[in-house]
């Protein structure tokens, strides 16, 4: 047991981790690539080069700029951002069922949508939207009142406090909507319920210019904090002994983690289960350590909610499955052959 | 792997301390909360669309007169539905604390083996392609969907070979739940069965009989004893999987027996009055809060909060705004909520 086999072994590691991280990469490219051809109208991959080189047909250009490419990059955009809020969530609070869901902020924008749409008489196109404002701005409020119930003085927040906080408000939440549920007419529940199933409908280009300054700022901010994070899991007495101020760097990571979150449900709905599983199948992947499973939970997300929102859009044509849906039944049975498989 | 660490946390504690018990508070609660239940029990009977004084509900329970209109309201219909209300707060809240001291995980509860997602997507089955079947097949489906909820996750939580650590039986309880529950969310979107389905599962216990009773009652009370049998064993268990073996517990076969256990008391809950699960999460929490960490105490102590909680949340369902019920479900949070924020307020620890 020298101590080049011990460098060794890290060297592997590391290769392996990038080896992933690649291999992650190029599959979300191929997905990205048969999304754009997929869909209600096919385009054959030439036909998307030339439309995006400029010279399709005004109604190929169509399809492609306005419709598909927008809805791919807000699919990749909101994988990354809620696979990397719950690897927060999983590594701060050091429980494996943290995640963006349990902090009450899917039931915040939910219920804000759900209010929404109980008090408007219809659904015109206006109001819609409005949605992700709104839900924005519910999503926040949960994750405010989250902060300041667990907050204490002294002791700042610790995690095991904030998830039962979390818990607390969010099942408060979805009290208050199984109320609202029951007095509203069949299609604006219709409605409703395909919004919190989480698909990826209507997205354009003014989504994507409002998620995007989220994830640019706060992605980087996350990945630079991997050392962090790495020392966190040790436990707060051994953090503290290693000279880590636990209690800031605590609250900059849940804020983080918080703000993508809710910035993601906004414009997406409850996708909740990617920030749950993203991580934990990075982990199976790629192991513990937070230099490659932050980088490897974003594109697992990418690449899972990228996925589940192409076969969402073509299995059941012309109606769609919301992306939501098939995330957790693609995502649960491969996690669970992970499960039972390793170790 | 770090995430073990969720477990470890209390072990760093755990082999010192001694364990925190308090046998007073909880007689207290086992006398007092039995009391009290009596009284809101005979309150939710006298209250309703007809009221029926105190005195004719003594009458009407020990000395039953067929001829008499109070005692017939009483007897077929409020009677079953506040005991089916206690029996469920009961299996609710004692499953809950089993599954949070075996998993140690303060976030566990019922629903996490699957019981919950498994009904509602037999439900969702059910309401999709069977539309109208008799209310009994409905139940007797949405059980055998509860037991498939935990067939799925037991067998992928014990199949590899390090077996069943509570880590893997909470990853493959979400990873089912998440799964069936996104199955029965699909469904209800194709057939638009979504305002239905919330009905029935906001339904709460108005619909109960005495016939669901009878069958419901041997499994539960039977479930009860053996959760009380093996309350002390799960309390080591509760302190680490490492120190209940080195005490000479057979870890495998208790958890068999609490799932199994778990599956029977929140399986019949759950598919007489859907899922209120929010009890089985703040019912342990305050127990162990008041009595300790002691699960000889904390399994009948919950049963009681339990049943309390339910049969006063019902109670105030139905006096919120008359004759229109509230959905139960939403009153036990109105209710637990803040208790549960104090809690989770003053809470340090995990377990």
């Amino acid at each position: 047991m020298g101590s080049s086999t011990m460098v060794g072994a890290e060297r592997k590691k590391k290769t392996k981790g990038i080896v992933v991280l690649i291999v992650l990469g190029l599959l979300i490219i191929t997905a990205f690539i048969i999304s754009m051809n997929t869909g209600f109208t096919k385009l054959s991959p030439l036909e998307v080069l030339r439309t995006l080189f400029g010279s399709g047909t005004p109604k190929q250009e169509l399809i492609l700029f306005e419709f598909r490419l927008p809805r791919i990059v807000i699919a990749v955009l909101i994988g990354a951002g809620l696979a990397l809020s719950g690897c927060i969530l999983q590594g701060v609070s050091r429980n494996a069922l943290a995640d963006p869901g349990i902090l009450g902020i899917n039931a915040g924008a939910g219920l804000m949508v759900m209010l929404f749409v109980s008090f408007f008489p219809t659904t015109t196109a206006a109001p819609i939207f409005l949605l992700p404002i709104l839900a924005l701005i519910g999503a926040s409020f949960a994750a405010f009142l989250i902060y300041i119930l667990s907050y204490k003085k002294g002791e700042g927040i610790l995690p095991t406090r904030m998830l039962l906080t979390g818990i607390g408000i969010a099942a408060g939440i979805s009290s208050a909507m199984i109320v609202l549920t029951l007095r509203l007419s069949p299609e604006k529940y219709q409605f409703v319920a395909t919004w919190l199933a989480g698909s990826i409908w209507g997205s354009n280009w003014k989504f994507v210019w409002a998620l995007l300054p989220f994830i640019l700022v706060l992605v980087p901010l996350v990945l630079a904090k991997a050392r962090v994070l790495n020392v966190l899991n040790l436990g707060d007495q051994t953090a503290s002994g290693l000279g880590a101020p636990v209690e800031r760097e605590r609250m900059i990571l849940l804020a983080a983690a918080a703000v993508l979150a809710g910035a993601c449900v906004s414009v997406s709905g409850g996708i909740g289960f990617v920030g749950l599983i993203g991580p934990h199948l990075a982990r199976r992947l790629v192991g513990p350590k937070h230099q490659f499973l932050l980088p490897a939970s974003a594109l697992v997300g990418s690449l899972l909610v990228l996925v589940a929102d192409t076969l969402g859009r073509v299995i059941l044509q012309p109606s769609e499955i919301p992306a939501g849906i098939l995330v957790a039944i693609l995502g649960a049975p491969y996690f669970l052959y992970l499960l039972s498989r390793t170790k | 792997m770090n995430l073990n660490s969720s477990s470890t946390q209390s072990n760093e504690e755990s082999p010192t301390a001694k364990i925190h018990t308090r046998p007073w508070a909880a007689t207290l609660i086992l006398t007092g909360g039995i009391l009290l239940l009596a009284l809101g029990m005979a309150l939710s009977i006298s209250f309703g669309a007809a009221d029926i004084q105190l005195g004719v509900v003594w009458q009407a329970v020990f000395n039953f007169n067929p001829d008499l209109t109070p005692h017939q309201i009483i007897w077929e219909i409020r009677l079953p539905r506040i005991l089916g209300g206690a029996m469920v707060g009961a299996c609710f809240a004692v499953a809950g604390a089993i599954m949070q001291g075996m998993t140690r995980n303060p976030l566990a509860d019922s629903g996490l083996l699957g019981l919950n997602a498994g009904a509602g997507f037999a439900l969702a089955i059910c309401f999709a392609f069977f539309p109208g079947l008799p209310y009994m097949y409905i139940i007797m489906y949405s059980f055998l969907g509860a037991g498939l909820g935990v067939l799925l996750v037991y067998g992928f939580g014990a199949a590899s070979r390090s077996g069943l650590t509570p880590l893997r039986l909470v990853l493959a309880g979400a990873a089912v739940s998440a799964m069936l529950s996104a199955l029965s969310e699909g469904i209800a979107l194709y057939f638009r069965i979504g305002q239905d389905l919330a009905f029935w599962t906001a339904g709460g216990v108005a619909g109960t009989k005495w016939s669901q009773l009878e069958v419901m009652f041997p499994w539960v009370l039977a479930a009860l004893i053996v959760g009380m049998i093996i309350s002390r064993s799960i309390t080591l268990l509760s302190l680490g999987e490492e120190i209940a073996v080195g005490l000479g517990q057979r870890t495998g076969v208790i958890k068999l027996v609490g799932l199994i256990v778990v599956l029977i008391l929140a399986g019949t809950a759950v598919s007489v009055v859907g899922a209120v699960g929010f009890v089985g999460l703040i019912i342990p929490h305050l127990t162990r809060k008041l009595v300790g960490v002691d699960y000889r105490w904390i399994i009948p102590c919950s049963a009681v909060m339990g049943s309390l909680l339910l049969v006063f949340s019902d109670l105030a369902a139905r006096m919120i705004n008359p004759p229109y019920e509230t959905p139960i479900g939403a009153l036990v949070a109105l209710i637990g909520v803040p208790f549960f924020l104090y809690l989770a307020r003053k809470e340090r620890r995990t377990l």
